[in-house]
């Protein structure tokens, strides 16, 4: 429909031009001017080529003036002669004996409107391709946004166990009643632990110093669960806490750790997380006891892999993950590769068991 | 109305949160007695053996015991209500087959009808589908890795790797273990199918091999042929399971 209406009006144009300037009678200016103007309509709609092939951009000027004056030339004397061979076609009609001769008459003024017309189309095609890749741009932005919220979401789910939580919630019910400030101070320590894997998990890298206290988060929260069953020692050089690491590295080892170790246990036992400095950066190992009769425990692989992934991602080949498991225990060693300066006086800080009251 | 007779209830949870949070629901209702609280599941076996509650609550994430693990030693005259936090395969195996379950945080409405209803199934003396619950609740594809036989007040706890054979023997099953023999209550038809089939082969309508545990195949007649094991141990072998055998070899 657009086509047909700026076929018309063009053509409208050109049989204005050669019927007013040229004394061309009416018929004869329409008959001339209506195909005309649909051929130059055509010729604007193929402008788009020399749009597409010469982009604007910057240091480019001459070229894309180049280009679209050799295309407004080319195709407008291409025009006129089409418009002069139309002529002498009418002529074989005795009514219109000398049309070629008038139209010739007008061949420069027609040719000037027809490279300007070509030039403004040139313009239009232009406008039309950066509101569409500025449209383009756009989606993809929000497409990449929408990618990224994603991954996050689901690396959350991955990371916390529907399990713990229904289970946490129950711990929450239970304790209402009894020990309303117990309760409240489990809620506590749910929002923190669930804000700060939230915040994590949105960066890239993290400190080891971070994501340690999200660890200790969730073990204050499964200390709250398992009472006496779960103890904690925790081993960690001071240095070793910038040591950037990907967000949630350890939380799922810890929770395997609980989950295939502790609980498995009727008498619990200890989880030991350590963070050494190492002569190629820094070792991090989760120990866990475990029930002889279920050494065969299934279910620790994905949770394995996913950190073994973004060890990866972030390290390449230089980081290492090492499992270590006996009958009686399951070890989780990770190297992360790292030139941190040692800081002269950095202590070995040994923490007992992470306390009941955290919060 | 007739008052609700007394219902003799066991609490089997590994978390001491959820064994006061279910004794405190359960404590406004005068017609319950909470006869113990048990941190796992082979406590629930030696309490319920000795107790002969009416009804367990029973979690089913627990050590050395999982609440499936439980039901199958129990004593079918115990109603058995479950309690789960989360565990969509035990939620879908109780949706096939009827079974009332509970899930955490406890709703005490809830668990209320849930008391009701088990009140109705004990007095009607209703059993609960053990096997069918048992296959179900296991992901498909995933075997079993031990087997579990209650001898007495004892329970073995059998690692699937040590069997030999097992063998039918009427409504039982017979483990064979190192010239040792352990009964179990199921049918080899039901046994065959929560074993690895990678790992034990039906030989024969009365016989599950153990492949690792094969010497040679012996023609003793036309089509008779006998699996004779590693300890000199002979097993009749069907022809169907000749070719099964073969097909695995």
């Amino acid at each position: 429909m657009p086509f047909v209406a700026v076929g018309s009006l063009l053509g409208g144009l050109v049989a204005t031009l050669i019927g007013l300037r040229g004394g061309v009678p009416w018929g004869e200016a329409l008959l001339l001017g209506l195909p005309l103007g649909f051929l130059q309509a055509v010729l604007c709609l193929a402008a788009r080529y020399p749009v597409r092939a010469a982009p604007l951009a910057a240091g480019q000027l001459f070229r894309v003036t180049a280009t679209h004056l050799s295309a407004a030339v080319v195709s407008t004397v291409a025009w006129v002669v089409a418009g002069f061979g139309l002529a002498r076609l009418l002529e074989w009609t005795p009514r219109y004996a000398d049309v070629s001769a008038r139209f010739l008459r007008e061949a420069p003024t027609l040719a000037l409107a027809g490279v300007l017309i070509f030039l403004l189309a040139v313009t239009a095609h232009y406008l039309f391709m950066a509101l569409e890749a500025a449209r383009e741009a756009e989606i993809r932005g929000v497409r990449a946004r929408v990618l990224a919220r994603e991954a996050e979401l689901r690396a959350l789910r991955a990371q916390i166990d529907p399990h713990f939580l229904y289970n946490c919630l129950n711990s929450i019910a239970a304790l209402t009643a009894e020990d309303p400030g117990g309760a409240r101070r489990m809620c506590l320590l749910m929002a923190d632990f669930l804000r700060r894997s939230l915040t994590l998990g949105r960066r890239e890298h993290v400190p080891l110093g971070d994501e340690l206290s999200l660890v200790r988060d969730y073990l204050a929260i499964e200390t709250i669960r398992f009472g006496p069953r779960l103890t904690v020692v925790e081993t960690v050089e001071e240095i070793c806490l910038d040591c950037p690491v990907p967000p949630l590295l350890l939380q799922p080892l810890v929770e395997n750790a609980v989950r295939h170790g502790i609980a498995q246990i009727v008498e619990g036992g200890s989880i030991r997380i350590a963070a050494l400095r190492d002569p190629e950066g820094v070792v991090i190992t989760v120990d866990n006891p475990r029930n002889e009769e279920r050494a065969g425990g299934r279910g620790a692989g994905l949770g394995l892999e996913n950190v073994r992934e973004r060890l990866q991602a972030l390290h390449g080949d230089r980081a290492r993950l090492d499992v270590a498991s006996t009958s009686a225990g399951y070890q989780v060693r990770i190297l992360i590769p790292w030139s941190g300066q040692v800081s002269p006086g950095a202590a070995l800080e040994v923490n007992g068991e992470v306390p009941n009251d955290t919060a | 109305m007739t008052r609700p007779e007394t219902l003799r209830v066991l609490i089997v949870d590994d978390e001491e949160l959820a064994r006061r949070g279910l004794r405190r629901d359960l404590a406004s209702d005068p017609s319950i007695d909470v006869v113990a609280e048990c941190p796992d599941g082979f406590d629930a076996l030696r309490a319920a053996a000795e107790l002969k509650p009416d009804l367990m609550l029973l979690d089913i994430q627990m050590p050395r015991l999982d609440g499936f693990e439980v039901l199958e030693l129990l004593d079918p005259a115990i109603g058995v209500i479950f309690v789960t936090a989360h565990d969509e395969h035990a939620v879908r195996a109780f949706e096939v087959n009827a079974v009332d379950y509970l899930l955490k945080p406890v709703d005490p409405e809830r668990l209320r009808q849930a008391l009701g209803r088990a009140r109705g199934r004990l007095a009607r003396r209703e059993p609960m589908p053990v096997a069918a619950l048992t296959s179900a609740a296991r992901p498909a594809g995933v075997p079993r890795d031990r087997v579990l036989v209650r001898d007495g007040s004892r329970v073995h706890v059998i690692p699937v790797e040590i069997i030999d054979y097992v063998e039918a023997q009427d409504d039982y099953i017979a483990l064979h273990v190192a010239g040792r023999s352990h009964l179990k209550q199921q049918t080899i038809g039901a046994m065959e199918t929560q074993l690895d089939p990678a790992r034990f082969v039906r030989i024969h309508r009365s016989y599950l091999l153990n492949v690792d545990r094969l010497d040679r195949i012996e023609l003793i007649a036309k089509d008779s042929r006998l699996a004779i094991l590693r300890d000199g141990t002979r097993l009749p072998l069907s022809r169907e399971g000749y070719t099964r055998l073969r097909a695995m070899l």
